[in-house]
């Protein structure tokens, strides 16, 4: 087990190292100097100009830049944001728990749905709730998320009057401020996930149900309650189990989008606004952190994985 | 593993070689009928034909000019003055934006996927066919990019050039090889064993024949399934990057940019928003019929 969580680190080691270097590349390899990009759109005197050049070093190499840009990360140094003159990193350590809370209570929401659902829809296959389920899930992965989110803003926020749809929550406020909030952004986030999901379980159930040793288990007498919650479903739930844990790249994306609809404090927020005000290191610093998380989490995963299915670990 | 072996005994074998062409085309026309039976497909592709007719056509179809503002009528409801879906705030025709809108959402689509295919299937085809060092490259920077978010990588792109449909595809078509370089590389791994690989090198095919002549065209009915859905990903995209400002520019008509312009007038004109999203759900449902229907047709083996 301790090898085999150690060689998948090891593994993430190379793919870390990769994505610094498009990070970087993206923002630092792009024609014509970002500095003097920023010059003639904002106003920044020359000698703030100068100042930026020499601390990206700017008047270097690109190697000796990569270099410097990974020590500055080894010390926790994310940049400094050219609108607000202010070190990024505290803005990010105060924004990042924000967009997780998001993405991990769609990811919860859309494995709440997906779940029932599926089961339902593939105990009872072809039947009109399979049908219905079938249906709701190929428009759900068919439906683009903006939309869905100004549908919801406008009927439940706006018109109704049911949910904030503006911000976070404060647990100072009870728990229930919290929620709130969260609702809209979640339902917007997790629907096409849940939909994913959905035909996902049903698919893996379906497929598990016509095995060996469900019939073993079905012709010993068992009750068919325990045949799938016992035996199908423990199996079946492994592929949604990774497939999940892969589609929190789709979330974190995603959350760019929802952020900017629900005006949520978040990293995708945050991206949109450094876009809008040209600020390159800004966008340099979410990118990478955006795509360290999902490292993370896949990692995350990985090792679950590992222990849930004991057949992994001996590949 | 054992599967595989006896599989290819030559006995088999050669019994297979005998009627080689007539199965081609006996299988085409099979996968043509599990296609044309899925009701949902078939439907799927007249929805997607209705589309490509309106995106060719829109000259002729389109009511109005997409771009003529009529100043003194905004806000128009649909139906009114002759307005099928209304009028947006600076009151231009919505059903003829949309028409023409058509256009750039189905272009990007084939272009993206286009330009995602040749680099992906290149890589993928390589790195499969030689392994080694160059299979080893091709997968770290497969997996690097799987390490983003899609959209993350992309929006971040996008902010560093400039907003430009030209931009977009190819920013979205450099986002999304790796998902054909993996799928082309696991066919090729266990293509570049069958004996037809062994006779085109027994017969001194050099590797680049092997490669784009031999064992290419045997990856195809993967190749189209996921070009299906993978289309459908990227109208998403392009409208997503639209409706983030960071796509097509005003004032072309752009399904996920008029949805952005709607947003501000939420209660105001809900119209703004409400027919822009159907076209893109049309598009992205035809797509996934399709795709699916393609899957069955072509695929039995993912049959669920």
């Amino acid at each position: 087990m301790a090898a085999y969580f150690l060689r998948r680190l090891l593994i993430a080691i190379p793919v870390v190292f990769g994505i610094i270097f498009i990070v970087f590349a993206i923002i630092s390899l792009t024609p014509g100097d970002p500095i003097r990009m920023m010059l003639a759109t904002e106003k920044i005197t020359p000698d703030v100009a100068d100042q930026l050049t020499a601390y990206y070093g700017l008047d270097q190499p690109w190697y000796i830049q990569f270099a410097n840009y990974i020590g500055r990360l080894l010390r926790g140094d994310l940049g400094i944001s050219i609108t607000s003159r202010a070190r990024i990193a505290p803005t990010i350590l105060q924004r990042l728990p924000n967009t997780l809370l998001l993405a991990f209570s769609s990811m919860l929401l859309a494995l709440l749905i997906a779940l029932p659902v599926g089961i339902i829809s593939a105990t009872r296959r072809n039947t009109l709730p399979d049908y219905l389920s079938l249906t709701g899930a190929m428009i759900g992965v068919s439906m683009p998320n903006f939309w869905l989110g100004l549908l919801l803003l406008l009927q439940f926020g706006l018109r109704w009057k049911l949910l904030p749809i503006w911000g976070v929550g404060r647990l100072s406020n009870g728990l229930w401020d919290v929620i709130s909030h969260l609702i809209l952004p979640s339902v917007t986030l997790g629907t096409s996930l849940a939909a994913l999901l959905t035909r996902l379980t049903r698919a893996s159930l379906l497929e598990i149900l016509s095995a060996d040793y469900v019939r073993t288990a079905r012709a010993k007498g068992l009750r068919e309650r325990l045949v799938i919650y016992k035996h199908a479903l423990r199996n079946a739930l492994i592929p949604v189990t990774t497939t999940a844990g892969l589609q929190f790249g789709a979330l974190l994306g995603g959350a760019v989008i929802v952020e900017s609809i629900f005006s949520w404090p978040g990293l995708g927020r945050l991206t949109i606004q450094a876009i809008q005000k040209r600020d390159l290191p800004v966008i340099q610093a979410t990118t990478l952190v955006f795509a360290l998380s999902f490292v993370f989490v896949t990692l995350f995963v990985d090792f679950l994985y590992a222990i849930i299915d004991p057949r992994i670990r001996y590949d | 593993m054992t599967d595989k072996k006896t599989r290819s005994l030559p006995t088999e074998r050669s019994h297979d070689a005998g009627d080689v062409r007539a199965r081609g085309v006996s299988q085409r026309r099979r996968a043509a009928r599990t296609f044309l039976r899925n009701r949902l497909a078939v439907l799927g592709a007249l929805m997607l034909l209705a589309f490509v007719v309106c995106a060719t056509f829109a000259e002729f179809i389109a009511p109005a000019n997409p771009l003529r503002m009529t100043l003194e009528k905004p806000f128009l409801t649909p139906g009114t003055d002759g307005y099928l879906l209304g009028t947006d705030n600076f009151g231009r025709d919505i059903l003829s934006r949309l028409i023409y809108g058509s256009r750039i959402s189905l272009t990007v689509g084939i272009v993206v996927v286009s330009i995602a295919t040749l680099i992906g299937a290149t890589l993928g085809v390589i790195s499969g066919y030689y392994g080694g060092a160059a299979d080893i490259i091709v997968m770290r920077l497969v997996e690097v990019f799987y390490s983003f978010p899609f959209l993350i990588l992309a929006v971040a792109v996008m902010a560093v050039l400039g907003p430009s449909i030209y931009n977009v595809m190819l920013v979205l078509g450099l986002v999304n090889w790796p998902l054909y370089a993996r799928l082309v590389r696991s066919q090729v791994l266990s293509l570049r064993e069958e004996p037809f690989v062994e006779a085109a090198r027994a017969i001194g095919g050099s590797n680049l024949r092997i490669m784009f002549v031999h064992i290419l065209p045997n990856c195809m009915s993967a190749l189209i399934v996921t070009a299906a859905m993978s289309m459908a990903g990227a109208i998403l995209a392009t409208a997503a990057l639209g409706f983030l400002g960071l796509g097509v520019q005003p004032p072309t008509p752009e399904w996920g940019m008029m949805l952005n312009e709607g947003k501000d007038f939420l209660r105001r004109a809900p119209h703004m928003i409400t027919y822009p999203g159907i076209a893109i759900m049309l598009v992205v449902l035809s797509l996934n019929f399709i795709g699916d229907g393609l899957r069955d047709a072509l695929d039995p083996h993912l049959r669920n």
